[in-house]
């Protein structure tokens, strides 16, 4: 089998402030990576080098392209890059601003990134809109309706509604449950947990909720001061730490 | 299908002066297909312990543990989740659940995850509930509001749901009333009678000399404490 994502010696800084340093890991098909760690950790900054969203300074990101096979997306020209953005990856983003177009109904979302890849028929897209906001359980006589008159909770089931309509096979998301209310969380985790397992997606993840980690991630990376610090199976790192910095952030948690 | 040798393990508490706990040497066990094998000791002698270095959520130092024929010391996380998924089973004490989840759906899941069509996997796990007493008005809720005992019973629903090569039991008769606790051995029994290879902690000795061939006596593998130099 060919890992869908090789990451070689990824650092990024910003003038003399370490954002990342030495990151190594590889993602097999199917593997759910969450990565763990406090604000200013260098997660948010991984997770943009991996994504095409910034050059790191060093490292290799190879990514198993569905045309071409292994490809290191950080020396491939602009457009290749945005190509696979609308195709095989997908990016979540904390905020829904962020990944939505606020202006254009929740339909037009979902299908505007059919028409990036394309797709043409306007009954073919309508329809594919509709079955996607079903699955992320909008009721489809919101469709026409636009993203701001949507509660936080939607507007985040839009934005992955959005971004699966593609059938992406890489799928990255920034904290995807941590602006929502804790009743509208649960809801959210079970709903990606089952896409993810339904589609047979790949994912990164960040989270600061080891909870959340343990329920999505069948692997866990703990990243202190720009550095992974640990990884391992996800129940191993939080059951068993090892390192110093994971032993307190496990340690940390208050249970409800 | 278990084969465990010397294997140990510490914990090293870095936000607590750094102290060291050994807590297992020299472990070494096997179970076989279609035998059922009890850890015993007493409380803190490291039952549970081994249990969760079979699972691969606690790490092991040195040694080796084989179950299936697969190396879990400082195996790769993507080999311990197609070991779980394909062939071992845990039945441990506690349900962890996501809130909204129908107790019908968490049951079902290990079956899902091996591909088996939903339509069957949510017919045997509707059976599976039955079996062990679980009222069908509660089979569309989460079980977060279901009394010990109920929970426990989705929990063991969960673990037998699958036939697993090799089955890990975390005090499954603990909170359970005589009839419940009936169905449970009679799910060990059949179990043991397709070949599963099981270890479990079990603290009521009827249901362990109901159920068990032999007993394994964990204080052996127990480092000698305040000895350390």
């Amino acid at each position: 089998m060919t890992p869908l994502l090789q990451v070689e010696a990824l650092s990024k800084y910003y003038g003399h402030h370490l954002g990342c340093a030495d990151v190594h890991f590889t993602l097999w098909p199917g593997e759910v990576m969450g990565i763990v760690g406090e604000s200013g950790s260098g997660k948010s900054t991984l997770l943009n080098c991996l994504a095409g969203h910034m050059p790191p300074d060093t490292g290799r990101v190879i990514f198993d392209t569905r045309d071409h096979g292994p490809r290191d997306t950080v020396v491939m020209t602009e457009a290749e890059r945005r190509w696979l953005a609308r195709t095989d990856w997908a990016f979540v983003h904390q905020n829904p601003r962020d990944g939505l177009r606020m202006n254009v109904s929740a339909g037009g979302n979902v299908g505007e990134r059919l028409m990036a890849v394309g797709a043409r028929h306007y009954g073919d897209i309508r329809a594919q809109a509709e079955d996607w906001l079903g699955r992320v359980e909008i009721d489809a006589r919101r469709m026409d309706d636009r993203p701001r008159a949507f509660s936080g909770g939607m507007q985040q089931r839009l934005q992955i509604a959005r971004n699966l309509v593609t059938g992406p096979r890489l799928v990255f998301m920034d904290d995807p449950t941590g602006g929502l209310d804790v009743s509208v969380q649960a809801r959210l985790l079970d709903l990606l947990r089952g896409l993810v397992r339904r589609l047979g997606l790949s994912a990164v993840i960040v989270t600061h909720d080891l909870a959340e980690a343990r329920l999505l991630a069948d692997r866990l990376m703990v990243m202190k001061d720009g550095r992974v610090v640990e990884e391992g199976l996800t129940d191993q790192v939080l059951d068993d730490p090892q390192h110093a910095y994971t032993q307190l952030l496990v340690s940390s948690v208050l249970h409800a | 299908m278990i084969e465990i040798a010397d294997v140990g393990k510490r914990f090293v508490l870095h936000n607590q002066g750094g102290a060291v706990l050994p807590v297992m040497e020299g472990a070494s066990l096997t179970v076989a297909p279609g035998e059922c094998v009890a850890l015993v000791g007493a409380s803190g002698a490291g039952k549970s312990t081994l249990m969760r270095m079979i699972w691969g959520n606690y790490r092991c130092d040195e040694g080796s543990i084989r179950v299936a024929g697969v190396e879990l010391c400082n195996a790769e996380p993507r080999a311990v989740i197609a070991l779980r998924r394909q062939s071992l089973g845990y039945v441990s004490q506690f349900l962890r659940v996501i809130p909204r989840v129908p107790t019908v759906q968490i049951v079902a899941e290990p079956l899902l995850a091996q591909e088996v069509g939903e339509d069957v996997a949510l017919a045997r796990a509707q059976a599976m509930l039955a079996r062990l007493n679980i009222p069908q008005r509660l089979w569309a809720l989460s079980p977060t509001t279901f009394s010990g005992g109920e929970q426990q019973r989705v929990n063991i629903a969960r673990g037998f749901i699958h036939a697993w090569p090799v089955m890990l039991l975390d005090e499954p008769t603990a909170s359970l009333d005589a009839a419940n606790r009936a169905v449970v051995l009679a799910l060990i029994a059949e179990a043991k009678a397709r070949g599963a290879a099981i270890l479990g902690i079990f603290h009521d000795a009827e249901a362990r000399a109901a159920v068990c061939d032999r007993e394994v006596d964990v204080t052996r593998f127990t480092p000698l404490r305040g000895e350390a130099a």
